[in-house]
């Protein structure tokens, strides 16, 4: 089954980058959506159907936390897997991420490969062995 | 290692991994130089974020636009041959990711740090400056010929910096 993804960060640059990373992943993903803050996400999840989050962190108007806060509070939204990509490696944000519910955690800059080892698991690969 | 050799050290590391992992080029370290908060007028693309915490201030990253074009080619794997929209977010993504990531080793010595939203202006006739006492810790990166540089100015939170961008006859274009 097609994983639909939205892809949530303040930097065009990173979402494009993510696009193109996502397509090479070897996983089954359809659409990807993007959101350019947390209420922007909100807004697209109510209209989509989406199978995972990937999250910056710090975005203006609502941050990754508080994005993530808000579909793990949702029981309609609180399933979807998330997943925060973001230059805070600090201690104190990856274990609220953590304590919040994030299904796991890539730091920038990334590569392909790291993206690929963190969704393994979450989506499904497009060629099964 | 005191503070300013520890973050010449964090510095280096992270722009290499930043230019390594995210633009495919390798960057030899680059050259550091102890500044007092005097204007900066030798670039046209400058990107500030801010840091704030038991202490605060600011990193820069500054560059020529050509540089800047470069940057965002290698970044998205497009053309760039002119500042556009593009070209600022890429620079402003490239600022956040090398600043961010001097930050969490600095939070090993300093204790918790927040970042801002970085800011991007371009243009030819701006001088920037920072308010505070705080000196700058500039460390510049040779790319082929053309210098990327990047600027750290910490102080303990009462004396932090505050940074001003002044645009003088042209117009800029900023983006943050």
């Amino acid at each position: 089954m097609e994983s639909h993804i939205l892809v949530v960060d303040d930097s065009a640059a990173i979402r494009k980058i993510l696009q193109r990373v996502l397509r090479q992943t070897g996983m089954i993903v359809g659409e990807i959506y993007e959101a350019g803050d947390g209420q922007e996400a909100l807004e697209a999840i109510k209209t989509k159907s989406v199978s995972l989050v990937l999250s910056d962190i710090n975005m203006p108007k609502m941050d990754g936390l508080q994005l993530l806060a808000a579909l793990k509070n949702s029981p309609a939204w609180r399933t979807i897997p998330v997943v925060m990509i973001t230059t805070e490696g600090g201690e104190t944000k990856v274990a609220e991420a953590v304590r919040l519910g994030a299904a796991g955690y890539v730091r920038k800059p990334f590569t392909a490969e790291q993206i690929k080892e963190k969704l393994a698991g979450i989506l499904e690969p497009a060629v099964q062995l | 290692m005191n503070l300013k050799e520890f973050i010449v050290d964090s510095v280096n590391q992270s722009v290499l991994q930043v230019f390594s992992t995210m633009l495919g080029v390798e960057l030899a370290p680059g050259t550091a130089t102890f500044e007092d908060a005097k204007p900066d007028i030798d670039c046209e693309v400058f990107s500030l974020i801010g840091l704030a915490g038991s202490w605060a201030g600011a990193g820069s990253v500054n560059c020529s636009a050509a540089l800047a074009c470069r940057v965002c080619a290698n970044m998205l794997m497009t053309e760039a041959t002119a500042v556009n929209e593009e070209v600022l977010d890429a620079v402003a993504e490239l600022t956040n990711m090398i600043v961010g990531n001097v930050k969490t080793e600095l939070e090993s010595k300093l204790g918790p740090l927040g970042l801002s939203i970085p800011t991007v202006v371009y243009g030819r006739n701006f001088r920037t400056k920072t308010a505070g006492t705080g000196d700058w810790i500039s460390v510049r990166f040779n790319w082929d010929g053309d210098y990327l540089t990047v600027k750290l100015c910490l102080a303990p939170k009462d004396q932090g910096a505050r940074h001003h961008v002044h645009l003088f006859d042209e117009p800029g274009v900023a983006a943050g």
